[in-house]
């Protein structure tokens, strides 16, 4: 089977500064596959340039097999590879629901002679209806009225999720979406994350959250420098002896 | 909620159509450019969805104003082609300047499209044949139709009305459908709406390819009633006085720059006797506006709501 997404010998270089060398990785169809490290060990530099918000210096993306490497990342989106935020970037001034139906572009958008006589009336239906699936999916069908801005972090996170959901993605990047969250959100998202993956997305999930990575990842990849320091299942990379050092620092 | 917009719809129009023949001459030319300019800054609203305030908007008029005065002058082309041809111009004007302009955000962007626009506008001035330089050119064809006089204001008016009335809807048409709800989220947060397959360029482009079409539509009606177009009416003198409609009457809501504009209009309109209190008078309602009603004039029922309902708390 080939993998949904392949990294092959990503680099990138900020002047003077080599922020990821040489870096290859592959996701798996169905797989939730952690990218995990110290900071500034090129984690996010990595995610951006799978996203198509970075342009690396060389290497190439590959997802199921097409090129994306310095495509727009709007492109990408429309491709099926779905990135979330670190933080909460969410539409603050919209509501929830209208937050999702944004998310539901690549099914609903339109051209503007459609959009002025309403030829396009049966595709927002079904992106109407294709909002309140993912609302209900995420747990968020009551809050719908309320605006993104007023609703609690750990919803805040799900709305996020739902957002990029509603792209209808089939690998899902995620940035870093238990930071700040407190053990019983942790938890909520975990259970969000799984079932997430249940109804057929790959995952990648950036992450320094540790009982979050171990309890959900099926494999994980260490970076540490900008390089691969480990590739495997998180029993195997929690016993790293390298792995450990590079966490607790070298004495 | 429908039938009350109906039935105030029917009474405004019913309004509108009585109006003129209870004013004098020179009010009812006043009406008219009320009427256009209202296409002005409902327009100029769709370009600032984005969240980008441009300063070339009034030049866009311009550019449909000369492209309909200069081909039905030159050409004998009637001023029914031409007015859709103003608004086609000024569309693939903007859809040029897009190219190099949203390279640039937020305040570049803004100096940019002034420096675009000066640009266009110095052309006119600098090239004497076609554009007739500073003086502009005059004696610009007035609309034929049947045997309606449209050198007569009433007549000109009912024309500006339907052409107004028809733009303002497709506006309100387009704010409303998903291509406004996309434009919103390209505003608020561009970098979320890309990941999620918006191209915030294209939509970007859209938005000021259609803002522009319309002010170039704007700007024929008006130059064929007046008979002359010239540089000065685009100015950044006129740009300044969009911006304020729209800062004063407030750019949360579709209906917030028409009120800013009317009202505005009307005041200036008002102070025609006090010619040299004008630009102070303007320049205080700009500045207590941004101090202390910064949603507009369209926010003003909700703050005497709130106002209401606290002076009654406290009174129980």
């Amino acid at each position: 089977m080939t993998p949904i997404l392949e990294v092959k010998n990503l680099t990138m270089r900020f002047g003077g500064l080599l922020a990821v060398d040489n870096v290859s990785f592959s996701v798996n169809e169905g797989e939730i596959r952690g990218l995990i490290g110290p900071n500034g060990a090129g984690k996010s530099t990595t995610f951006k340039m799978i996203a198509g918000f970075l342009s690396p210096t060389s290497g190439e993306v590959l997802f199921r097999n097409n090129n994306i490497t310095n495509q727009r990342s709007s492109r990408i989106a429309s491709a099926g590879v779905v990135r979330t935020f670190q933080e909460t970037t969410l539409f603050q001034e919209l509501t929830v629901f209208e937050n999702v139906l944004i998310g539901t572009h690549k099914q609903a958008h339109t051209n503007i002679i459609a959009a002025v006589l309403g030829l396009d009336r049966q595709k927002q239906n079904e992106a109407i209806e294709a909002t309140t699936e993912v609302l209900e999916f995420m747990g968020l069908a009551e809050r719908k009225n309320q605006l993104a801005a007023e609703l609690p972090l750990g919803l805040q996170r799900a709305l996020a999720v739902a957002i990029s959901l509603a792209a209808k993605p089939n690998l899902l990047l995620m940035d870093e979406p238990f930071a700040g969250m407190n053990p019983e959100e942790t938890r909520h998202m975990m259970e969000l994350t799984e079932r997430v993956r249940e109804s057929g997305v790959s995952i990648v999930l950036v992450e320094h959250n540790m009982k979050a990575v171990m309890g959900l990842c099926d494999r994980l990849v260490v970076l540490n420098f900008g390089t691969v320091l480990d590739d495997g299942t998180p029993d195997q990379v929690r016993n790293n002896p390298n792995v450990i050092q590079a966490y607790l620092g070298g004495g | 909620m429908r039938i009350r917009t109906v039935f105030f719809l029917s009474l405004l129009y019913a309004a509108l159509i009585v109006l003129p023949h209870f004013l004098k001459y020179h009010q009812q030319d006043f009406l008219i450019f009320l009427t256009i300019n209202i296409l002005v800054v409902v327009s100029y609203r769709l370009v600032t969805l984005t969240g980008e305030w441009s300063l070339i908007h009034a030049v866009m008029m311009g550019v449909g104003a000369y492209t309909s005065a200069l081909i039905s002058k030159n050409f004998d082309i009637s001023f029914w082609i031409t007015l859709p041809l103003a608004g086609v111009m000024a569309g693939l004007v903007a859809l040029l300047l897009s190219y190099p302009l949203f390279r640039m955000t937020q305040f570049y962007f803004l100096i940019g499209s002034f420096a675009a626009g000066e640009a266009i506008r110095l052309t006119w001035i600098q090239f004497i044949k076609p554009f007739g330089g500073t003086g502009g050119t005059s004696a610009i064809p007035s609309p034929e139709l049947m045997n309606i006089d449209f050198l007569e204001p009433i007549p000109y008016f009912y024309l500006v009305l339907i052409v107004v009335s028809i733009c303002v809807y497709l506006l309100y048409r387009i704010e409303n459908s998903r291509i406004g709800l996309t434009l919103h989220a390209v505003h608020w947060k561009g970098v979320l709406a890309e990941s999620v397959g918006v191209n915030t360029w294209n939509y970007r482009t859209l938005a000021f390819v259609i803002g522009s079409l319309f002010v170039g539509i704007a700007g024929a009606l008006k130059v064929h009633y007046i008979g002359t177009v010239a540089p000065k009416q685009f100015d950044i003198g006129f740009m300044v006085f969009i911006l304020i409609w729209v800062i004063v009457g407030g750019y949360r809501t579709f209906y917030g720059a028409i009120i800013g504009a009317v009202v505005l209009s009307i005041l200036d309109e008002i102070l025609r006797g006090v010619e040299q209190l004008r630009p102070a008078i303007y320049g205080a309602t700009l500045i207590f506006f941004i101090l202390y009603l910064p949603g507009g004039l369209e926010s003003l029922p909700q703050k005497i709501r709130q106002k209401f309902r606290a002076n009654r708390e406290s009174a129980t």
